[in-house]
């Protein structure tokens, strides 16, 4: 995988389950969204005229429509919302943001999806979909990143097996990385300014801060947890079903050609 | 249309950037697969230019591409913000400068939103109290460094050693302009040229002697996506966006792509070896594919940078072609070397697109 997620080895689970942190109360769905200033912001009057997936990335690969996602929203209606929560659909989404450039009304789709994404991984409602579950991935390392190097990427963790498309040349400079990044000026781990020098531990304290006082970490505890029960149920480590995340591809049921 | 109405139109599209003082801070991406190019920006703003671009070692990431890929709060990424803004009145700047497209999306996007909702930030200046024991005094200006090379462009052009003209047929170089989508796609009036109009690559080319290739894919995403590319399962979806571009450009036969994102190089590099080695397909000449190139290293080029400083080795595309059409002398022996001329070995050769 792209970081170094696997620091401590995962027995097969067997421990007794961890309750969520997280509520997942049904109801009010609507106004839980509109709490997320990204609603706020981004949910005006959509009169659905689909120019938002006209111009999609991803309406054109998957079987997707920011018109529709818009639209359920906007009627409120709290079965529709929950379904539309456990769907696939909702992580579709590439958040280019180019519906926000081109809807006549100022509204912002990409915006609301992302408010749909905080929602449904609060109400556990992502657990659901197959491309919900990938959040565990996403959430452990690039949280992991941030909370353990400052940095959202950090080349160390970059694995070129995980990432072939990073070509022959990729691959030679997996095998040389301190060597390269010296060659091309990089302070890599270093002390001082520079690029990808080591940040320092008291940033890195003040990040860890940040992310217990604004709810990331009680997000990410969340989405970990969520996985390790996951992962019980499938009888497979922790280790094991990140892997099984990672590369699961339901592609017919996904994709516009599928 | 008569000029005066389409200057007036233009003028909507133009911003003020200041001439000097900026606090700079890093991108996660371009130091991690293109570390010469922020190398690059602050050897020419600072040595060539003579501008004044402060780093400050405490900085961090801005969380952008969590916060994109739905990882973290809204709330963590704008504290991460504020933090940021902080370590910038600390050092005594206001004028803020990223290397990052996503970052200066995240904080356009931070920025309009307490404009907005200044109960929101008042929220965030007491999570970064709570958190850091902080304030923060918010940048006077933000700026993307392509911002930064694209107003001193034409002065960066009375210094330059090399054009984007083919040194043998004297003609200017065909230059595909890519711009990362959260340059200007949510906040439209702060990047040069709005979305309608990207002018922030453009001015470069033009400036610098090349021709800009128009082409009916030109606005269309790379295909990062986040989640689309960073888990496996989805990559899919990141590589079918880059073949759709390089399908549009290919009848144009561009002779090189230059980009403002740091992710957007990385893509449109790596994934034409992909469908290359997959299909047999390169949609260069002669089994080469086409140079997709940082700003930084198409500026380091025309300035007479050595191409091994510039990292152009780092890209899997063949720089060669390029650099012999702008007649660029370069030593093909030091290209894989290391520090001192440390034999580092060479990549693989693909089966199907050239690297050498």
């Amino acid at each position: 995988m792209f970081f170094n997620i696997f620091e401590k080895k995962n027995e097969k689970n067997t421990s007794k389950s961890v309750s969520s942190s997280v509520s997942s109360s049904k109801g009010h769905l609507f106004e839980r969204l509109q709490e997320d200033y990204r609603v706020k912001e981004g949910l005006k009057a959509c009169m659905n005229c689909g120019v938002c997936t006209a111009v999609c990335p991803a309406a054109e690969f998957y079987k997707y429509n920011p018109k529709n996602i818009v639209n359920i929203v906007q009627r409120k209606n709290e079965e529709e919302l929950e379904q539309l929560l456990k769907s696939d659909t909702i992580w579709y989404c590439g958040e280019c943001m180019s519906c926000v450039t081109r809807c006549p009304r100022s509204n912002a789709p990409g915006l609301i999806i992302m408010a749909l994404r905080k929602l449904a991984m609060e109400t556990g409602y992502y657990m659901e979909s197959e491309k919900g579950r990938q959040q565990y991935v996403l959430v452990k390392d690039l949280c992991g990143n941030i909370l353990n190097h400052g940095y959202c990427i950090y080349p160390r963790n970059f694995d070129y097996e995980t990432h072939k498309e990073f070509g022959t040349v990729g691959k030679w400079i997996n095998e040389n990385l301190d060597d390269i990044h010296q060659r091309l000026g990089s302070n890599l781990d270093g002390d001082g300014p520079g690029g990808l020098r080591k940040i320092p531990q008291e940033s890195l304290d003040e990040l860890k801060n940040i992310f217990d006082v604004t709810g990331a970490t009680e997000l990410m505890n969340k989405v970990i947890n969520d996985a390790h029960l996951q992962a019980q149920k499938e009888n497979l480590t922790d280790e094991e079903y990140f892997k099984k995340v990672y590369t699961t591809n339901n592609s017919k049921k996904h994709l516009n050609n599928g | 249309m008569i000029v005066e109405g389409k200057q007036k139109i233009w003028a909507d599209y133009q911003k003020d950037i200041p001439d000097d003082h900026y606090y700079y801070v890093r991108s996660c991406i371009r130091q991690s697969f293109f570390p010469a190019s922020e190398v690059t920006f602050l050897d020419i703003t600072r040595n060539k230019l003579g501008k004044d671009f402060y780093e400050n070692p405490y900085h961090t990431t801005c969380g952008g591409i969590a916060y994109h890929s739905d990882s973290i709060p809204q709330e963590t990424a704008m504290t991460i913000i504020a933090r940021q803004f902080a370590l910038m009145h600390e050092s005594g700047y206001e004028n803020y400068v990223c290397s990052c497209i996503t970052s200066f999306g995240c904080y356009t996007e931070t920025l309009e939103t307490w404009h907005e909702f200044p109960e929101l930030e008042a929220k965030i200046r007491q999570y970064l109290w709570d958190s850091c024991k902080k304030e923060f005094v918010k940048p006077k200006y933000l700026a993307h460094c392509s911002d930064i090379i694209y107003k001193f462009r034409h002065e960066i052009a009375t210094k330059a050693k090399h054009k984007l003209i083919n040194v043998k047929t004297g003609k200017p170089l065909k230059v595909v302009e890519h711009i990362g989508c959260h340059y200007s796609k949510m906040f439209p009036s702060k990047g040069f040229g709005g979305a309608e109009y990207p002018h922030v690559l453009v001015g470069m080319i033009e400036a610098w002697g090349g021709e800009v290739v128009d082409y009916p894919e030109r606005r269309q995403c790379c295909g990062f996506g986040f989640r689309q590319y960073f888990v496996q399962a989805n990559r899919g979806y990141s590589l079918s966006n880059t073949y759709k571009k390089f399908e549009s450009m290919e009848p144009y036969e561009p002779d090189l792509i230059i980009t403002n994102c740091p992710g957007c190089p990385y893509f449109l590099d790596h994934w034409q070896y992909v469908i290359a080695e997959q299909t047999g397909k390169t949609y260069g000449k002669n089994g080469y594919g086409i140079p997709a190139l940082t700003y930084e290293e198409v500026a380091g080029l025309v300035l007479g940078y050595d191409p091994w400083d510039l990292g152009l080795q780092v890209h899997q595309v063949a720089i060669e072609p390029l650099l012999e059409k702008m007649g660029i002398e370069y030593d093909p022996k030091a290209k894989y070397k290391g520090i001192k001329g440390k034999d580092l070995g060479t990549p693989e050769n693909p089966v199907n697109i050239k690297i050498v």
